[in-house]
């Protein structure tokens, strides 16, 4: 169990800075989710808390103590990868058993490790299999087994179900969810896929192009997000946004729309302003806030709800509605915003008013 | 999925199939053909008469001291060629394969050997290390060695190994570093992470999934010393001093070319012929059973 601490840290690859000046806080026994799109630099800063790869600058701490000079083997933690990484040639049992004999543990201790490993993660079966001999899921497991077997301070992530399809994906989430819940060790999950980190996170990251944009609890972002990539990242599906202009106390969004401003961050708007509405943020016909005429394009029914799409002043607009009183596609339909539910944003910075 | 590609013509396969079994008619089974046939018979000095006397070729053979102590040297000559063949080889590659920088230079020059004919690097070599002209010899004499590979076996061997694993090293090189790149980083890393060192990674992850490839390369590379080295051999040392660098290879050549002994020479690439089926039925039996991962 540990803390995991960066201070200032950036990595460069040659002249490009990949990650910018990043300072982030994982507590002890905290699942900690970073987020962000392929390529946003979150893998290399897991990379460089696992210290298989090394920051350019900043220090990296694991249970308080400079690990920025040490090897991954004496870090004390244990790596998850996206594509397993099992040792192909040894059994399940042998696999887990790799690091924990390195380690020079006696053999009963092993065993019992292991087994205690295989029962949590209902692979006693399978132990005297290859890798090759199990479906996903199941080396999926295997590959969290050799990290529970090390008990170690904390657990790495790499995109752990990227490569599972979606319905075990969804069954290994809980798992994990479980896993942690039982083993209270400090973990850093890594994804692009913003439900995992909605579910599974203590607090979640996120990350866009090296910056860390937002931290804090996943309702916490969802519902305040400090920047417009943030809000269009998290949620799905992703929030609609409407660039507008000042005028007076409000945004003109087109067609003559203005949505007021709230008081408290007039003063720091600017002239160009971007509207952000969630599609559940909208109700059928007159809610209180600033409606909206709508010609559907087309109308997506899931059943519970419905989500329409439909244009307006040039933006592309997803409206999500109750499902059995959905109107034809090419109707004239008019949705309202629900009452302090719209965001804004400053369209030149992307950050958020008022935040 | 139904892969293969049918023709609704007849003939048409049969033509397109025809150039490759003419070659290979014409140029291994005609030829394996005669030589099973006349190793059967025993013919006159001059090529003139000819008489069938069944095993008697084979029979003389294994009571021929000179042929026993060939086999010896073969066994002794292939040996050393693709261990350290292998060994070399593999060191390369491993090194070749974790070079940041420069790294395809690195690979172009090792790679390079390969383009070079075995009679050409064999008079390379000879000219190098020639007794009385040639550079290393210089340098060895200068060392205080007395090197004279014309009239001391040992050095003989030991300069038709060096060139022949010289040949060689660019082939295993390139299968090793193929094999060495379809090891997927992140298994060493997580070896790496689970605490094992540069040393231990080697042996316990990157040995075991070589060792397929490994086994192909031991096969070929015994393959290529029995046969192969002819053309080293006959450049440099021309199986001397006395029989000490005559591989079996060399002899079947000298026994029927230069001796004229057409029976036993006959007899002699018979035996081989079935050396190298035995290695190939080995290599695809144990190939097939355990292919991937």
């Amino acid at each position: 169990m540990a803390e995991i601490s960066l201070q200032g840290v950036t990595k460069s690859f040659g002249k490009t800075e990949v990650i910018h000046t990043t300072d982030i806080t994982i507590n002890d026994g905290e699942f900690v989710v970073m987020v962000g799109p392929s390529g946003c630099g979150k893998s290399t800063i897991l990379r460089m808390i696992a210290g298989l790869e090394t920051s350019t600058t900043g220090e990296i701490r694991i249970a308080g103590k400079r690990v920025n000079e040490v090897e991954p083997k004496d870090r004390n933690i244990a790596m998850v990868f996206q594509n397993y990484a099992l040792y192909p040639h040894m059994s399940v049992y042998d696999n887990m058993a790799y690091g924990l004999k390195i380690r020079k543990l006696a053999k009963d201790d092993i065993e019992r490790r292991v087994q205690r490993a295989a029962k949590i993660l209902e692979l006693g079966q399978y132990l005297k299999r290859k890798p090759r001999e199990l479906s996903g899921g199941q080396r999926q497991r295997v590959a969290m087994g050799r990290a529970i077997v090390r008990e170690p301070a904390a657990f790495l992530f790499d995109e752990p179900l990227s490569n599972l399809d979606a319905k075990l994906r969804v069954q290994m989430r809980l798992e994990i969810q479980k896993l942690h819940r039982e083993l209270r060790t400090t973990s850093v999950y890594v994804t692009h896929d913003q439900v995992e980190a909605m579910t599974l996170a203590n607090r979640m990251i996120v990350i866009n192009a090296g910056v860390v944009e937002q931290i804090g609890a996943p309702l916490e972002v969802y519902d305040n997000p400090a920047s417009l990539f943030v809000a269009g990242f998290i949620g799905s599906p992703s929030m609609n946004f409407l660039p507008g202009l000042r005028s007076g106390d409000g945004v003109e969004v087109g067609e003559g729309l203005v949505v007021p401003l709230p008081p408290e961050i007039r003063g720091s708007a600017g002239e160009q302003v971007t509207v952000g509405v969630r599609p559940e943020h909208f109700v059928a016909g007159d809610g209180g806030g600033p409606r909206f005429k709508l010609r559907v394009d087309t109308v997506e029914a899931l059943g519970a709800d419905s989500l329409l799409h439909a244009g307006f002043n040039g933006s592309h607009l997803v409206v999500r509605i109750e499902g059995h009183s959905t109107p034809r596609a090419g109707s004239e339909f008019e949705v309202s915003v629900l009452p302090g539910k719209a965001y804004f944003f400053d369209t030149g910075t992307g950050k958020r008013l008022g935040a | 999925m139904e892969k293969r590609v049918v023709f609704k013509s007849a003939w048409l396969p049969y033509v397109l199939l025809l150039p490759q079994i003419t070659i290979t008619v014409l140029f291994f089974f005609w030829p394996a053909a005669q030589a099973v046939y006349y190793s059967f018979q025993v013919q006159d000095a001059f090529g003139l008469t000819s008489k069938f006397v069944w095993f008697e070729n084979y029979i003389y053979l294994f009571k021929d001291s000179h042929y026993l102590s060939s086999f010896r040297v073969t066994a002794f000559f292939s040996v050393m060629v693709a261990t350290s063949g292998i060994v070399i080889s593999l060191v390369l590659a491993t090194m070749a394969d974790s070079v940041v920088r420069g790294a395809l230079a690195y690979k172009t020059f090792l790679i390079w050997p390969y383009a070079v004919a075995p009679a050409i690097a064999g008079v390379l070599w000879a000219f190098i290390f020639a007794p009385s002209i040639g550079i290393v010899t210089y340098f060895l004499k200068k060392l205080g060695v007395d090197w004279n590979w014309i009239i001391n076996s040992e050095q003989a061997m030991l300069l038709v190994v060096v060139a022949s694993v010289w040949k060689q090293i660019s082939y295993n090189f390139l299968f090793f570093l193929a094999g060495l790149q379809s090891i997927p980083k992140s298994l060493l890393e997580a070896a790496a992470i689970d605490g094992a060192g540069p040393f231990r990674r080697f042996w316990t992850i990157v040995f075991p999934l070589l060792s397929p490839t490994t086994f192909f390369l031991l096969v070929m590379n015994i393959i290529y010393s029995f046969f192969d080295t002819f053309g080293v051999i006959d450049a440099t040392t021309e199986g001397g001093p006395g029989d000490a660098t005559k591989i079996l290879v060399y002899k079947v050549y000298y026994d029927g070319v230069k001796a004229a002994d057409l029976g036993g020479s006959s007899a002699q690439s018979v035996i081989l012929m079935a050396i190298v089926v035995t290695l190939t039925v080995i290599q695809f039996r144990y190939i097939e059973r355990r292919v991937q991962y």
